[in-house]
């Protein structure tokens, strides 16, 4: 005998929502000749207001919305360049507590709305170099690392700053099949720290920023290779002596601490002397630096920076 | 499950399905084509070019592991008929690794021969997949019947099983790619280590008796 139980479950129950808005979308697209394919994504990002220009910024085409958002390294949740955009979605960035700590007179926690107060917004529009050869040019918005450092009064000892992500297996499953490990860690030397360039970002695109892009705090060292920006932070520790980063963990001679961005210094396993501006088809050569070298080649003067990849 | 193997029209049915990956790729290079490039495609990504490259390449080991398949199923599954699609088969994995090369000449050196020269000698990992396509180039070309006959069943035979360190080639070629995340070219691997056992054990348990037919001895009682 068969007693059929009514079924107490809606389909909204079973079903991810994402699930059934991708296939949605997957037929909605398939019916229009699978050419519309720019459905709006909805973004869990809110407006900033109030943000000043920077004189840091390139009037170079900015990279899409859609490029910058679908387009990640972002290991944490996933090794394919869309996983952060499907996986970080419901990425719990609030409450949010950011530690300054180590070798600083006024060791500092951050809540999520400290974060957005230590210095003025500005946009920040920066060429941004992956490792892998590929670029793109964003609009970045937050406040330079100087500021915040500055407010914790690093003591003399202080000659590293070493970051710290965010890292929770349960948040993150897709991590364990990354190669590499968590939480993901990267430093800078003090002097480059305290560039005016490198900028702790909270924001992009004139929005706080989407999940898969490092919210709700972030680096951006736009003179380095992109790992060296490290994303979802919530520790901060100047220390005096250099800390281990992560892909430098991973395989020491293809990673170095620096990892400038160089075209006469290939990768072991590529060249680094071109690379593709994602949305454009052609290549364009690499500018040392990333074309940042008036405001860092001195940081380094006297360094072999073929030694100090 | 012979007689349908025999059939014309499953033959036929085999290849379109081969072409179902290109055709699925033209698909969305079509809408593409028409919207014009808005900076992001959900099925092109991004970067469209690292996609045609990684898609056709991806199709290229799939198609050469599905082509050394197709012996140990015809033994184990009793089907002798599934021989009559390895060719097909190899022809196929030929092709996409065919388009897969066309894709790093065209879209990623853009048709510089000294740059690719460099590239070939200086890069490990493109060394190893154009030694992959190299290997795979003699096959394509002997594949005919009149090549069969020309050179003689065991002399093609055994020029064949370069596809062999061609797929081995092409999983070095992946695995040397990756940075870190190095699932898939190990599932390939895996997949071809599988492969190459069971031939290894098949070739063990098969050599004495061989060595036996060649034995003098042997030709003796034969004749």
């Amino acid at each position: 005998m068969v007693i059929r139980k009514p079924s107490d479950l809606r389909y909204s129950q079973v079903t991810p929502k994402q699930a059934y808005l991708n296939r949605r979308r997957f037929l909605a697209s398939s019916m229009a000749l699978g050419a519309l394919t720019t459905v709006p994504a909805a973004r869990a990002t809110t407006k900033l207001n109030g943000v000043g220009k920077s004189p840091y910024s390139t009037d170079e085409k900015v990279t899409p919305y859609d490029a910058i958002t679908h387009y990640n390294n972002f290991y944490e949740f996933g090794t394919d360049k869309e996983d952060p955009s499907r996986n970080a979605g419901k990425f719990v960035t609030s409450p949010w507590s950011v530690h300054v700590e180590g070798e600083v007179v006024k060791p500092i926690t951050l809540d999520l709305d400290a974060l957005f107060k230590i210095a003025p917004l500005e946009e920040r529009i920066y060429r941004h170099r992956c490792v892998e050869a590929w670029s793109m040019v964003i609009p970045w918005i937050g406040y330079p690392l100087n500021a915040l450092l500055k407010k914790a009064e690093p003591t003399s000892k202080a000659k590293y700053v070493a970051f710290e992500s965010y890292f929770d297996r349960r948040q993150m499953p897709q991590g364990m099949w990354a190669g590499i490990a968590f939480p993901y860690v990267e430093g800078l030397r003090l002097d480059e720290a305290m560039n005016p360039l490198a900028l702790l970002a909270v924001g992009l695109y004139g929005e706080t920023l989407p999940n898969q892009d490092g919210a709700p705090f972030r680096l951006v060292v736009p003179w380095k290779y992109g790992f060296k920006s490290i994303k979802s932070i919530v520790k901060i520790r100047l220390q005096e002596k250099q800390p281990p980063t992560t892909w430098n963990i991973a395989a020491a001679n293809e990673y170095g601490f620096y990892s400038n961005v160089n075209p006469e210094v290939d990768h072991p396993r590529w060249s680094q002397a071109k690379e593709r501006r994602i949305s454009e088809f052609s290549k364009r050569n690499t500018i040392k630096f990333n074309g940042y070298g008036d405001q860092v080649a001195s940081l380094y003067a006297g360094m072999d920076l073929r030694k100090n990849y | 499950m012979n007689r349908v193997l025999s059939s014309r029209w499953t033959k036929a049915a085999v290849f379109a399905l081969c072409l179902v990956p290109l055709l699925l790729l033209g698909w969305r290079l079509l809408g593409f084509a028409i919207q014009g490039w808005q900076g992001y495609d959900p099925n092109l990504t991004a970067d469209p070019i690292a996609y045609i490259t990684h898609y056709t390449g991806d199709w290229t080991i799939r198609f050469l592991l599905i082509t050394l398949s197709v012996t140990p199923l015809r033994k184990l599954l009793g089907l002798p008929k599934l021989a009559r699609y390895r060719r097909m088969l190899g022809l196929f994995a030929f092709f996409y690794g065919f388009l897969h090369l066309t894709t790093w000449v065209w879209l990623d050196k853009f048709f510089d021969p000294h740059e690719m020269v460099k590239d070939v000698i200086k890069r490990r990992f493109i060394t190893a997949g154009m030694t992959a396509f190299a290997l795979m180039l003699p096959l394509a070309v002997t594949s005919t019947a009149g090549w069969v006959r020309r050179l003689g069943f065991e002399r093609w035979q055994r020029i064949h099983r370069l596809i062999y360190f061609s797929a081995l080639a092409g999983v070095i070629h992946y695995y040397w790619l990756v940075k870190s995340d190095v699932r898939l070219p190990l599932l390939y691997g895996g997949i071809l280590l599988v492969l190459m056992l069971y031939r290894v054990t098949i070739w063990r348990r098969n050599a004495p008796r061989r060595r036996q037919a060649t034995s003098p001895n042997t030709v003796y009682l034969r004749d």
